[in-house]
């Protein structure tokens, strides 16, 4: 089975990242919300790396491989952008957001609620997000 | 992603039919931000054919919901799908905003 995918860093491709990784995950006949949650967690990180660390340039990509073993699915999500700096990473007052009408900054909870282990590494040729979730 | 409006009386019934990312939440983020939703007492949000949402999407009703409570605006989400609340539930937005069953629900509460 392909398991591995690189789209450009245009928001467009979010929808093509997310129909790759519901393909991948067809043959685990996970529930439809466990199913969403996993497909939510990568849409969110790769919009993330798209819109953030790489500023939406086409001439730029993100790729990403999915394994599962032992009933744990990894995804290696590999990106050339801006690293991001989790030591900067508050989780957010939602109720502080709709006071202040705040649009973003909602999606890594989302990651972190959802996903069993998030890990963020850089090294000077690339910066890589794993994510694990346990299904089995 | 497709937004369809219809007006009965003082109330908006907003449509969304499609997925809503960080691509598409745009779109919606105009047609809230469309002064002439002011206008209107309640806005119902059709969601039984929004097959997604991300935090992008999230991100848009939460910037505008207390832009309308203070204009006394109900806003009330129905027909949504398990999978999508789900997602409002990930945040506790479940308990912030108000999502209802159906349509006789959403008039019903509108109407209070």
């Amino acid at each position: 089975m392909n398991n591995k995918i690189t789209v450009s860093c245009t928001k467009k491709n979010l929808k093509q990242i997310r129909d790759f990784v519901t393909e991948y995950l067809a043959g685990y006949k996970l529930t439809d919300i466990l199913m969403n949650q996993i497909v939510l967690a990568v849409d969110e990180i790769c919009a993330n790396l798209i819109i953030h660390a790489n500023q939406e340039d086409p001439s730029k990509s993100i790729s990403m491989a999915i394994t599962e073993k032992s009933g744990m699915l990894k995804f290696e999500i590999t990106d050339n952008g801006v690293a991001f700096r989790r030591s900067e990473y508050k989780e957010p007052n939602i109720e502080e957001h709709i006071r202040i009408g705040k649009k973003g900054g909602v999606g890594i909870a989302l990651v972190n609620r959802i996903m069993d282990r998030v890990e963020f590494e850089s090294d000077d040729r690339q910066n890589t997000c794993l994510l694990y979730k346990k299904i089995k | 992603m497709k937004i369809t409006n219809q007006i009965k009386d003082t109330t908006i019934i907003i449509t969304l039919d499609g997925e809503l990312d960080a691509s598409s939440s745009v779109m919606l983020d105009e047609a809230l931000s469309d002064p002439e939703i002011m206008t209107y007492s309640k806005i119902l949000v059709d969601c039984k054919d929004l097959n997604y949402i991300s935090s992008a999407g999230l991100g848009v009703f939460i910037s505008h919901l207390q832009r309308f409570e203070d204009a006394q605006i109900k806003l009330i989400f129905y027909n949504m799908q398990d999978k999508v609340r789900n997602v409002f539930e990930i945040l506790g937005l479940d308990l912030l905003m108000t999502i209802v069953s159906d349509y006789e629900e959403a008039m019903t509460i509108a109407d209070e």
